[in-house]
């Protein structure tokens, strides 16, 4: 067949397609061109003018096309075009210059597009059921939903109930009993609020722009957060969008524009921030931000120094723990870990039913926490309620109960660990320091008592025991946010090596990981980068780059910001911070200044959501940031108008993911996530249908990129194409989804679960084959095999291979004057021991994640989450964000339950409703974290808040002043009735006795 | 003939709230025609969930008990209303129904669990419905069942003869019984929510160290009369639940070992840890 023949034929496909589709036959109408195919030397040549909907097909070479797209040769065009596409012979194409096309980008990416529309006219999504409504299928950040439609609205969202043909179900058999989950999916609160959430009164609907700012005149920086706005044409937002970017690359040149973005992001592959926004912002050159490791925390800076897993960020192997804890563990001790609340990451309920399993076999539980979290309460167990920050301490009071009374394995100990000589040392006190790590001791310092500390220390040896340290078994949890995160994360490291981490019984976890699964069926986690190509900053180099040929992408700009020193770096123009480098233990020892060398300071800021007043510690400073001269344009591309969008120049409405085409796995993240979905009792991966049309006037994030690229002549390499639901069936065929379920199948169901794994052939349990003395084998690619200082597979990630009481990785470093190699004991810089501000400040504060929305999703926005009585109250028609105080803090400030109560300390003051209970004990006060309502009652960032962003008081040092981590909770507060005024003005505050550095 | 029935277990409610958010995604915003009118966007709780903490640290526990329309089988709001706006269906189900009930707030007030809600906009009564709609539809469950994470709530369809049965076999009780409305709602473990406990620690003291008295044997008399013995556990914890509120006085007799036995008195109102306990 020759070139000249399918050239001939492609205007009939377009034509029947035509004929056949109404969509597309109104999609032919929108423009009005002429298309050039030819070899480059003319030597084979068609031409199509779109005309009025209709195509007028002619041999040989127009003199003047509005598109030209040439082949190097009749066989790398007859190639390329022939069906079915073949993307690596295409992507090699386009590469080596063999492929090339020519045009304004409007027109290209139409012809483009129209091509990929004309192949999936015929795709028919989601399920017709009763009442005329359609089921449809998405995912979010709490669990893969149902989303029934009627009419273009969405009535309700339901999680989804497997039918007989999907994947079978696993068996747990333990002490005589068989265990299996029940057949259907699990969802968080903010999961199931989705759809208040969609229609919400505070989606932004349309572009706007605020008020006094002018791109050409006065921009009024410094009303940012106080003036209003006016609504505006996306063309309108697009011009001042595109000639800032250009301005910012002219003017200043590389660095100007800091592209700014949070965690996490609305569920799906191809919409998440790794895929379409990192390939954007590679496109436009931005300076980036370096985000720490928010909830690791303590295990990235400390734990993965005494037993390696920095793929992990520090987190522990999580294979076959399910089976093992239900088989054979005695005891669970939950520290610092409240499941219940916290639900792994994006796991939804799916461990509860296996702790529940846990309890009805009789193995006993601790918890230790300052608050009486829900899952004590669900539980039940022994409470144990150290202070904050404290429990670095406790466990160094159990370690010495433990030497003392030989009651670890020191077998295992002499045969798994290093430096054991020198840590028992330090805890009886035969050091330089000289001071025993007694019971006593510790009872002074963490409020428990002494008694107490032995009790568990001896049950803790007697019985089998597994640590949930955290709330996903490691990582997580509060003690790990904390000045001495670092200090507890590493504790519970050198404990489980005193116990025999990995022997029957004995391991990490609180059934939160390690179900038995198939871990083998791919499907490209998020971070895996979608489209992206990145393969820098994304795990897409692992797997998926292979699988799914696509263009590579890279941010030609290498500067990048510091989160937790954005306002410095903005304002006083420095900052310094260390990188999450994942690849070995020391790539965390390279610090990050900014700004780099030779590049432009940052003056634009394309900010992508709008957390950071809610989430990032000492948020004040965020607000002021905004307000700076120094910043000169400020977009924020976001769904909802909340938090700091309100300091934006310009906001561009992005829709939800329940109104564009995406594909995705329930609780996937791929990367340091790796095998994340064994929080899961079936896996489940989903289309992510388009349920409905964008609200008012909002786009896709893809389409709002690819809109801008448009104007910088970037499109074609943006979008390679490709629409979204392209790329959905890309990732679908980069899958192993279609060795199980047809694309036409899964288009109308919608989702597929992967069947069970088989029981012999389930992943061994996580530490076994270390405690065995034999090479590692569960199915994880980490550490790099470069890691392993002798034999392939043999030992773990540190220098000797081994658990290391004496860290060797630290002791190289050795610059860290607050991780030294031993893990001896640091008081917080901030909490009982800062006399001076513990007297003025008496309390201390503890700021978990939130439960009932993730992170500020699912929060404010007026939706339902907010009338959940134990989310936040109503009094007089606001709805105030929640504090827990014991009932004898609130007794001497004369606070009653419901009263409003005014928070603060040298850096804010926040206004909440007082919440009295008994599940803390005095001197300890409870407030979640992550409010996306910030409303000052008077000016930004000097007036108290009575949204609820608790992070203006929390302290904004790091844990160690060599690592970027937040230590939420070591905060002091106090706390008063509010008399309605509380204006705190930092101008008038003493700010010297708090912690600054 | 079959009818619905409710069961929530209080020991298995850890406060998800995935009854409240169902019930909201399904009603704000849906009118059901000929079973409700939608729900306001707030304000209304047609699950509503309220939190019980007893004791006092470090000896609490915490239970939530979930309230909505008990489906009354013999229903005050039924006879509150005027016009048969509030209808009994064969199944159990009770409806109100979203246009004869106009204007007829005395159905608000005729609950004794204030369970149903005054919709001000619309001008109508509202509880909730059982999802009655969707089980018409041939859904095999209402959503707060379905969406549960913990299985605390579970709706069974069953001869009214066999849930009598069950509320034996399985010592479910209603609220508030003596109101013999004869609630179609029932509850699992309703103690948590209206009994009391005492609790405390025993400790001793071995050579100048305290330690936990572990296995002491406590011993509880009420009017000189044994009702309850338990020991100690390894934290020296011990715990008498069940126990009426304000049913006056109690004494403890603690017996460690072969120590002399210690006495304790309690006037019981509500619950109370008697904090430590030297043995």
């Amino acid at each position: 067949m020759k070139l000249s023949i399918i050239l001939f034929f492609l205007p009939w496909m377009l034509r029947i397609q035509s004929l056949m589709h109404k969509k597309f036959r109104e999609r032919l109408k929108e423009k009005n061109l002429i298309v050039q195919m030819k070899v480059t030397d003319d030597s084979v040549g068609r031409f199509y003018i779109f005309q009025n909907g209709k195509i007028i097909s002619k041999s040989g070479i127009h003199s003047d096309p509005d598109v030209c797209i040439m082949f190097k040769t009749e066989k790398i065009g007859f190639d390329l075009l022939m069906p079915p596409v073949n993307y690596q012979t295409r992507i090699d194409a386009i590469k080596n210059f063999n492929l090339m096309m020519e045009g304004p980008d409007e027109l290209t990416s139409w012809f483009s597009e129209t091509v990929m529309m004309s192949q999936t006219n015929h795709w028919k999504y989601g399920t017709p059921v009763e009442n005329g409504e359609i089921r449809y299928v998405n995912n979010t950040n709490g669990g893969p939903v149902y989303v029934y439609v009627k009419n273009g609205k969405i009535i309700r969202m339901t999680p989804i109930n497997f039918s007989d043909d999907d994947g079978e179900t696993w068996t747990v058999k333990a002490r005589g009993k068989e265990f299996s989950p029940p057949r259907k999916t699990t969802i968080s609160p903010h999961g199931l609020a989705s759809k208040s959430l969609v229609y919400s009164k505070d989606r932004n609907l349309y572009p706007m722009k605020r008020v006094d700012f002018d791109p050409n005149g006065d921009r009024n920086q410094q009303n940012r957060g106080i003036s209003g706005y006016e609504r505006i044409s996306w063309d309108e937002a697009l011009d001042i969008v595109e000639s800032e970017i250009k301005r910012m690359n002219r003017s200043y040149g590389p660095g100007a524009i800091l592209a700014a973005r949070s965690s996490h992001h609305t569920w799906g592959n191809v919409g998440y921030y790794i895929s379409a926004y990192q390939k954007f912002t590679n496109i436009i050159g931005a300076t980036t931000t370096m985000l720490n490791p928010d909830s690791w925390e303590g295990w990235y800076w400390g734990a993965m120094h005494h037993y390696g897993h920095s793929m992990r960020n520090g987190a522990a192997e999580i294979y076959g723990q399910v089976e093992d804890c239900l088989q054979e563990a005695e005891m669970i001790v939950f520290w610092s870990s409240d499941p219940e609340v916290t639900n792994g990451v994006y796991g939804s309920f799916e461990g509860t039913v296996r702790r529940q399993w846990a309890k009805e076999l009789g193995i006993e539980m601790i918890h230790i926490d300052p608050f009486f979290n829900e899952t004590a309460a669900f539980l039940g167990g022994k409470w144990i309620a150290p202070r904050p920050t404290t429990s670095p301490a406790l466990a160094q009071a159990i370690t010495h109960v433990w030497i003392k009374e030989e009651l670890y394995d020191s077998e295992y100990v002499e045969r798994c660990t290093t430096g054991f000589k020198k840590w028992a040392a330090y805890i009886l006190g035969e050091d330089e320091e000289g001071i025993e790590r007694t019971p006593e001791w510790a009872e002074e310092e963490t409020g428990v008592p002494s008694r107490e500390i032995r009790a568990l220390a001896r049950k803790w040896a007697a019985k089998k025991t597994y640590l949930s340290a955290g709330g996903m078994g490691t990582t997580l949890g509060g003690a790990c946010r904390s000045a001495t995160g670092a200090q507890w994360a590493r504790s519970m490291i050198c404990l489980m090596a005193m116990q025999g981490l990995g022997k029957p019984g004995i391991n990490f976890g609180g059934l939160q990981f390690g179900s038995p699964i198939d871990y083998n069926f791919y499907f490209p986690g998020y971070a895996e980068g979608g489209f992206s190509g990145d393969s820098m900053n994304s795990a897409s180099g692992v797997s998926l780059y292979q699988r799914m040929p696509h263009l590579l992408s890279m941010n030609p700009t290498q500067q990048t910001i510091p989160r937790l020193k954005m306002p410095e770096a903005i304002m006083e123009g420095e900052a310094e911070g260390y990188p999450i480098d994942i690849r070995s233990i020391e790539g965390q020892f390279f610090p990050v200044k900014y700004p780099s060398p030779g590049h432009s300071s940052v003056k634009m800021m394309y900010k992508y959501g709008s957390s950071y007043i809610g989430t990032q510690p000492d948020s004040n400073r965020y607000i002021k940031m905004y307000q700076t001269d120094d910043l000169e344009f400020v977009v924020n591309q976001s769904i909802w108008n909340e938090g700091e969008v309100k300091f934006a120049d310009v906001i561009l409405p992005a829709c939800t993911n329940f109104e564009r085409s995406d594909i995705g796995e329930w609780a996937n993240p791929g990367g340091y996530g790796y095998d994340w979905v064994g929080q899961l009792n079936h896996r489940v991966i989903g289309i992510q249908h388009k349920c409905i049309e964008p609200l008012g006037e909002s786009k896709s994030d893809y389409q709002i990129f690819h809109d801008i690229c448009a104007r910088l002549g970037h499109s074609a390499y943006f979008t390679e194409g490709h629409r979204e639901i392209d790329w959905v069936k890309r990732l679908f065929d980069a899958s192993d989804l279609p060795s199980g379920i047809s694309w036409k199948k899964f288009c109308k169901k919608g989702y597929y679960v992967v069947p069970a794994e088989k029981e012999k052939s389930r992943p061994p349990v996580s530490y076994k084959w270390f405690a065995d003395g034999k090479k590692k084998n569960v199915p994880e690619p980490q550490p790099l095999p470069g890691s392993y200082g002798e034999n392939f597979l043999d030992g773990l990630q540190t220098q000797s291979g081994k658990i290391e009481f004496e860290s060797q990785s630290l002791k190289r470093y050795g610059k860290d004057p607050e991780r030294p190699p031993l893990n001896i004991y640091i008081p917080s810089w901030e909490g009982t021991h800062t006399s001076d501000l513990y007297k003025k400040y008496p309390l201390q504060l503890v700021s978990p994640h939130s439960r009932y929305s993730f992170h500020t999703k699912g929060d404010g926005k007026d939706s339902s989450v907010n009338d959940i009585k134990d989310h936040r109250i109503n009094i007089d028609g606001y709805a105030y964000w929640i504090v827990r105080i014991s009932t004898q803090d609130a007794e001497v400030r004369n606070v009653k339950d419901n009263d409003l109560v005014k928070l603060f300390n040298d850096r804010g003051a926040v206004i909440c409703a007082a919440q009295l209970t008994e599940r803390l004990s005095p001197g300890i006060i409870h407030c979640r974290q992550a409010s996306a309502v910030y409303e000052p009652i008077g000016k930004p960032g000097e007036s108290a808040d009575r949204g609820g962003c608790i992070n203006l008081l929390t302290p904004k040092r790091t844990q160690s002043l060599k690592t970027h981590s937040a230590a939420y909770n070591s905060c002091l507060i106090e706390i008063e009735k509010w008399d309605g005024k509380g204006i705190f003005n930092t101008n008038t505050a003493k700010k010297e006795t708090m912690s600054t550095k | 003939m079959k009818k619905w029935n409710l069961i929530i277990d209080i020991a298995k409610c850890h406060n998800s709230n995935n009854c409240f958010l169902s019930v909201a995604d399904e009603y704000i915003g849906n009118d059901h025609k000929g079973y409700s009118a939608s729900m306001p966007l707030h304000g209304h709780h047609w699950f509503n969930i309220h939190r019980k903490e007893r004791g006092q640290a470090p000896m609490v526990d915490l239970n939530y008990l979930s309230t909505t329309c008990n489906h009354c089988d013999d229903a005050p709001c039924i006879k509150a209303a005027k016009n048969e706006a509030v209808i009994k269906r064969e199944d159990g189900i009770v409806i109100i129904d979203p246009e004869k009930s106009k204007g007829q707030k005395q159905i608000v007030d005729a609950c004794p669990y204030d369970s149903v809600w005054w919709n001000e906009e619309k001008n109508i009564p509202q509880a909730w419905t059982f999802d009655a709609h969707l089980l018409d539809s041939g859904w095999s469950e209402p959503r707060c069942a379905s969406t549960c994470p913990t299985g605390a709530i579970k709706a069974v369809k069953i001869e009214d003869s066999e849930m009598t049965q069950k509320v034996i076999d399985e010592e479910l009780q209603v609220l508030q019984p003596k109101l013999k409305t004869k609630p179609r709602v029932y509850y699992k473990n309703l103690d948590l929510i209206t009994k009391c406990f005492i609790g405390g620690t025993t400790v001793t003291t071995d050579n100048g160290v305290e330690e936990c008295a572990v296995n002491a044997s406590v011993l509880l008399y009420k009017d000189g009369e044994k009702i309850s013995e338990t020991n100690s556990d390894d934290f020296g914890d011990f715990k008498f639940d069940g126990l009426e509120p304000d049913s006056g006085n109690y004494e403890l007799e603690i017996l460690y070992q072969n120590n002399d036995a210690q006495k304790k008195s309690v006037n019981l109102k509500d619950s109370e840890y008697l904090g430590l306990i030297n043995v």
